[in-house]
Order: structure tokens, then C-alpha cells, then sequence
């Protein structure tokens, strides 16, 4: 207890000096496991809204990527993937609801990072999405490559990561930009498509996305092929309980072997009665799997079949099935040249 | 007997310059002073360079009825009212479930009801009390259900109007007695009493709202042991009423400090002991005289709910941010702004208008 109390002065402190990410892990005790399983309803931390990631769609439902791996935990937990209550958060109080204890787990697009992990007692689970910032341009501009946008006018949102790595990219480069800053992300698309800026730049999916959807004519513009930093995106949990860290690990690498094995919401049925000794370990055919988990054996088999897989998320999401329409890319299986690679389900 | 004047030519006086109908009032709103006519020029023109586009914009190349936006993408030029058609639920109820929204419309009649009989001055005595307690068990039961044949509905589903108008209406409804409180308790002899109050209303008012939501919303469950929470509404709620109590004390001090001596000193020769001194001469000629700041800050703090967006609470204008990003609708910004700037407007200007009309109505004697 005074433990707890002195860790939030220290992080009133820490607000008090303008950020919230170096503050002290609370180090709860208590096991989360338990509390979700007593509980029977899963409490998770998403995006406000961020469409593809986690959005409420028009009749108030939570769609997106980030969404669907709450849902397979809760499959994972007590089989049923609605047993979730989502918790939308803003990116100042994402962390702080996590480490009091207000979720259980965190999945609202957050960058992997050695200070989130190791120093304000969270830890990562596995990676989501796989993005990075990238630059957007007019075709007209003649431009190939980042390497000759010096001088250029960059449009870029404030109070992100986004504006530092741009600085620091073009500092490495010795190249010049003139930042034209927007706080709200609508006003920047907007600013950049009626010609305000020579560039735009945030993640590849929002460039993405922004191309897609808000673009007079998306085949005028394109992405370049530079990627100027690395922001892999995934779910997070509390310090202190290694048995729901596990549980939440593995509901998403489930998801991703469930992809790589063919093993989708329609065919698991079919599934179960698969030759393949990978297919009947992740299905509980063969028992083992679940228990050491501390779940039921059908843990998997719930996820892909109330979830889907992987790959069918990513579609109905961000990919081919949704507006956004973005690539695989990295976010493709590592046997087909992305960075989808779970640890193997034995 | 004098002479009539002798009527020549001469004197013939042009007759008086209208003074009704339009040509008079023009001249004498648009037309009075060189100033005036060169603002009304400006004016005029502004309204025609700006007015046709946005008529064609709203109205002629708009887009009213698709189920899908492509149809909206292919009008260019034209605002896309399908998606308000498509997301109009979203933004009115927010992540409320989809077939229960009946009950969060009926709250928010039921809450603009109260809010209306508050405004009637037939119900200023006790009977308005019971008016509220049981509004306020009717919005109760509406929102969370889980008696009487209604589901349950945890308050972290609510949102959009209702919520709005939840946190304003009891945000002020509680903050006013407490900022009366606070008024008379700054103003009162005794220091314990008066240093408190002076403490509390300067603490509050020398920190925005946002950092009071901020800090209620991630700093507070730190100091909690783990597992007893209060619940985020609840406490975005108290903060909301915290912060309009200060403001309220120091608009309610401001009238108390506009009474004359003489009534305090008039009262107190009648014998009338302080509450009743307070209660039935100084708080409601007070009152009355602060009826337009008052006012404004009502105004102002219905507009402040929506910095509840901070903590993700899902108000009325945080369900509008939401319903921008939906993949399959992106892009038609302006259109929802729009909309629920009317929304805010048609609150606003009620306020405004009705606190016109009281004022002309309790005008006894203040008024300059």
C-alpha cells in the first residue's frame, strides 16, 4: 500500500513535469488471471477511435485489428468472445489505466519500447501490426525517393513521435524541411491533398488509409519507398502476473499460427479432424496446450472459431475487405516474406 | 386671434423622411453613418461570395439518401448527408447498444423536461425538488436499467446527447447550491470557514478543467488500493461539479457584494437571524442581479462537457470524432462538425434567449 502511494506521487511528479511514461512500475500484487476469470468479463484498453485499429462502427459496436485480439483473449478465457468491456483511452491515460489496474490488458496501437517495457512495469506481448513512418507525395513532384525531398514543406501532426523522427531524419540526412504542424489529423489530410504541403508524413497505414480514402485522385499521389522508423504496435499487460501474460501472448500468436496452419473461423470445424500433429495440438485435439496455459483446451479452437484467424482479421479490418485497403507488407507470414513469425503452439 | 402663417412657396417644407417599413429601416440600421455603409458593403459582399457556394455546397450538389459512400466520393463538391443519415445514431447515443437507444432518447426528453419546468417560474418552491428526485430516478432507471424489465447497461456504454446533457444538467444542477455555499462562506466572519472556502475556490479556478479530468481520470486510481475504484463517469462527473462550483461562488459573490449595506443593515433591524437575513433578502435580490453571468457560464460549461473527450468518455462530441474514423465513411468532416454544431447551438441559444426573458421578467428596480 505504501508502496503503491509512493509510486503515485512519484508519477504525480513525473505529470507534473510533462510525462507520464517514466514513471515507476506500481507493481500490483494480485494475480490478473484470477481477477479476469472471477470477474468472468475482460476488461480491455483500446483506441478511442482509430478506423481498421479500433473504431465503434455506426451502430456502436468496437470493430478494428486491435479489437479483435481482446476478443480472442476473452474466447481464450471463457469462450465466448463478447465477454469483453472496452475501455476507450486516450494516448496520455492508456498507460496510466493499465498500470493502476483499471484494464486487465492494453491493445490500442502502441509502439513496443524499451522504456514501456522495462521501466513503468508493463510488459509487451507480441506485436499486432507492424508499421513504420513513411512519406506520402504528389506524383507531379517528380520525387523517388526520400533522399531528395530536402527543402520540401512537410506536413506532420503534433505532439507525436511522428514530428521527432522526421526532424531527426532529415537532421541525419543534412537535408532542410519547413514543418507545416496541424494538431488534429482531419484539418493535416485535408491541408495536404488541397496542396498546402509538398509532403506528408505519419505511419505508412494512416499514408495509406489518407491515400485511399480522402485523396481527389489516389493514383496521383504516392508512397515512397523509404521507412523511416520502426513501430511495431501491439498488446500490453501489467507486471506481476507471468500466467495472464501468457494467456494474452499466446491468444494472439493462436491467431497468427491458426493463418500459417490454413485455419480459418469457417474451416476449424473440418479442421479437428486434420492429420497434421500442429493443426491438433493448437485445436485441443491433442490436450495439453490449454492446460498449460491454465485454460480450457479449446482455448485456440475458440478463438479462430468466434475470432477468426490472423489473417482473416487483418482483411476484414485494414486489409482487402475493408476501405483501407493496405498490403500485408510486413504484417504478412514470415513464409511469405513478412515478419509474422509466432513461436510454434507445442 | 393671430394670423395663420402665410403659406408661399417659399416655405414649403419637404415632407418627413419615412420613418417605417423597409426603406426606413435600412436607413437607419444599414445606412446611418459612412462607417455604417461602408461595413454594410462589406458585409454584403462577404454574404454573396460566400453564400451561393455553400448553398450549392449544402443543398443543390448534396448528397441526402446512400447507403455507402461512394455515391458521397462521386458528388464532389457536395455535402454528403448520408452520412449523417448513417451515423446520426452513433453521434446522438454513442456506444449505447444499438436496440436499447429508445431509452437513452427518452432520457434526454426527460432530462430537457426538467430542465424546462426548472425554467418555469410556477415550479420555484418545494415541488421543484420533487420534480428533480424524480427525474433524476426516471433518467436512473432509463440508463441503467436491470429493474423493472429493463436490461442492464453499464454507464461506460453511455453516450452522445444524453451523456451531454447528464453531466451539464447535474454538473450545474449540484455545483449551484455548493457555489452558493462557497459565496457566503467567503464572504462570512468566521476565518476557518472563510479561509477554506478562499483556499478551495482559488485551487480550482487556478487549474484548467482539462488537468482537473486529467488528474481524476489517471491520477486518482493510483492512490487507490487495487480493486476499489470509483467509477470513471462518477468521477469526470464530481470533477465537472468541483470546477463549476468554484466559478459559480465567485459570480454569486460578485451579486452579494452588489446588495447595499443597507439591506444587510435592514434585516438585521428586523431581527432576522443570518439564514433568514441570507434566504429571504440578499440571496435573491444577489441572484437576480447575476442572472447574465450566470448565465454565460451555464452556457460555457454545457460547452465544457465536451473536454470529457480527454478521459474517452464518449459525450456528444467525442461520438462525432468517432464516427469520422469508420473506414468505410472517412472523409466528411464538415458535415458532422456542422451537425452537431446545430446541436450545441439550439442548447445555447435557449439558454440565452430564456435568460433575456427572465431578466426583463424580475427587472424591479436594478436595471440601469
Amino acid at each position: 500500500m505504501k508502496k503503491v502511494k509512493a509510486t503515485a506521487f512519484a508519477v504525480l511528479a513525473m505529470v507534473a513535469a510533462g510525462s507520464v511514461g517514466m514513471a515507476a512500475s506500481p507493481a500490483l500484487a494480485g494475480a490478473t488471471f484470477d481477477a479476469v476469470k472471477a470477474r468472468g468479463i475482460l476488461q480491455c484498453g483500446v483506441n478511442t477511435a482509430l478506423g481498421g485499429f479500433s473504431a465503434p462502427d455506426s451502430k456502436g459496436e468496437w470493430q478494428g485489428i486491435d479489437v479483435d485480439v481482446c476478443r480472442a483473449v476473452a474466447a481464450a478465457m471463457f469462450g465466448d468472445a463478447s465477454k469483453v468491456r472496452f475501455s476507450p483511452l486516450t494516448s496520455q491515460a492508456r498507460l496510466t489505466a493499465l498500470q493502476s489496474g483499471e484494464i486487465d490488458m492494453l491493445s490500442r496501437n502502441t509502439t513496443l519500447t524499451l522504456q514501456r517495457d522495462a521501466a513503468i512495469g508493463l510488459n509487451p506481448t507480441g506485436v499486432t501490426f507492424y508499421d513504420g513512418q513513411g512519406f506520402l507525395v504528389p506524383k507531379k513532384l517528380n520525387v523517388k525517393s526520400a533522399k531528395e525531398l530536402g527543402g520540401a514543406t512537410v506536413c506532420v501532426q503534433s505532439g507525436s513521435t511522428t514530428e521527432l523522427n522526421l526532424a531527426d531524419y532529415f537532421r541525419a540526412q543534412k537535408m532542410e524541411f519547413k514543418p507545416v504542424v496541424f494538431e488534429k489529423l482531419e484539418e493535416l489530410v485535408a491541408a495536404f491533398f488541397a496542396g498546402r504541403c509538398d509532403v506528408y508524413t505519419s505511419d505508412a497505414s494512416q499514408l495509406a488509409s489518407g491515400r485511399a480514402l480522402q485523396a481527389p485522385n489516389p493514383d496521383d499521389y504516392v508512397i515512397l519507398p523509404e521507412i523511416i522508423s520502426k513501430e511495431p504496435l501491439g498488446p500490453f499487460v501489467r507486471h506481476g502476473d507471468d500466467q495472464w501474460h501468457d494467456v494474452v501472448r499466446w491468444s494472439l500468436f493462436a491467431m497468427i499460427e491458426a493463418e500459417e496452419y490454413g485455419i480459418t473461423s469457417k474451416n476449424v470445424d473440418e479442421m479437428l479432424k486434420s492429420n497434421d500433429p500442429n493443426v491438433k495440438r493448437i485445436l485441443g485435439v491433442t490436450p495439453g496446450m490449454g492446460k498449460a496455459l491454465g485454460l480450457d483446451d479449446k482455448w485456440a479452437y475458440n478463438i479462430i472459431k468466434l475470432v477468426g484467424n490472423y489473417g482473416e482479421s487483418y482483411e476484414r479490418n485494414v486489409g482487402s475487405g475493408s476501405k483501407l485497403n493496405l498490403p500485408r507488407g510486413y504484417n504478412a507470414q514470415w513464409s511469405k516474406g513478412g515478419l509474422l513469425y509466432a513461436w510454434p503452439i507445442r | 386671434m393671430t394670423n395663420a402663417p402665410e403659406i408661399t412657396g417659399e416655405t414649403d417644407i419637404a415632407p418627413p423622411v419615412s420613418s417605417t417599413g423597409i426603406v426606413a429601416w435600412m436607413r437607419e440600421r444599414l445606412f446611418s453613418s459612412p462607417l455604417n455603409i461602408i461595413m454594410t458593403v462589406l458585409c454584403g459582399l462577404l454574404v454573396i461570395a460566400t453564400l451561393p457556394p455553400f448553398i450549392e455546397w449544402a443543398l443543390i450538389k448534396a448528397v441526402w439518401i446512400s447507403p455507402t459512400a461512394d455515391a458521397c466520393r462521386a458528388a464532389r463538391g457536395g455535402a454528403c448527408w448520408a452520412f449523417i443519415a448513417e451515423k446520426h445514431r452513433l453521434i446522438l447515443f454513442g456506444l449505447y447498444p444499438y436496440d436499447e437507444q429508445w431509452r437513452p432518447l427518452l432520457a434526454a426528453l426527460v432530462n430537457i423536461a426538467l430542465i424546462v419546468a426548472s425554467c418555469m417560474r410556477r415550479f420555484w418552491n418545494i415541488r421543484l425538488l420533487y420534480i428533480w428526485g424524480i427525474g433524476l430516478v426516471l433518467i436512473s432507471w432509463l440508463m441503467w436499467g436491470g429493474v423493472l424489465g429493463l436490461s442492464y447497461v453499464e454507464n461506460t456504454k453511455w453516450g452522445g446527447l444524453p451523456l451531454t446533457l447528464i453531466l451539464a444538467t447535474f454538473g450545474v444542477g449540484f455545483a449551484f447550491p455548493f457555489g452558493i455555499v462557497l459565496a457566503l462562506g467567503r464572504r462570512s466572519n468566521m476565518p476557518a470557514i472563510k479561509t477554506l472556502c478562499i483556499m478551495y475556490i482559488e485551487l480550482i479556478r487556478g487549474v484548467p478543467l482539462i488537468s482537473l479530468l486529467f488528474m481524476s481520470s489517471v491520477m486518482l486510481p493510483l492512490f487507490f488500493p487495487e480493486g476499489f475504484s470509483i467509477d470513471k463517469l462518477l468521477r469526470a462527473q464530481i470533477a465537472i461539479i468541483m470546477f463549476a462550483a468554484a466559478y459559480i461562488a465567485e459570480v454569486v459573490r460578485g451579486g452579494l457584494q452588489a446588495i447595499p449595506k443597507g439591506q444587510y443593515e435592514a434585516a438585521d433591524a428586523l431581527g432576522l437571524s443570518y439564514w433568514k437575513k441570507t434566504g429571504l433578502i440578499i440571496l435573491p435580490q444577489a441572484l437576480k442581479i447575476v442572472i447574465p453571468p450566470m448565465v454565460s457560464l451555464f452556457i460555457a460549461m454545457f460547452k465544457d462537457t465536451s473536454l470529457v473527450v480527454i478521459i474517452g468518455i464518449f459525450d456528444l462530441m467525442n461520438a462525432t470524432k468517432a464516427s469520422l474514423t469508420d473506414t468505410a465513411w472517412k472523409g466528411f468532416a464538415v458535415e458532422s462538425y456542422i451537425f452537431v454544431s446545430i446541436i450545441y447551438f439550439v442548447f445555447c441559444f435557449s439558454m440565452s434567449k430564456y435568460s433575456q426573458q427572465l431578466e426583463a421578467r424580475l427587472a424591479t428596480g436594478h436595471k440601469r
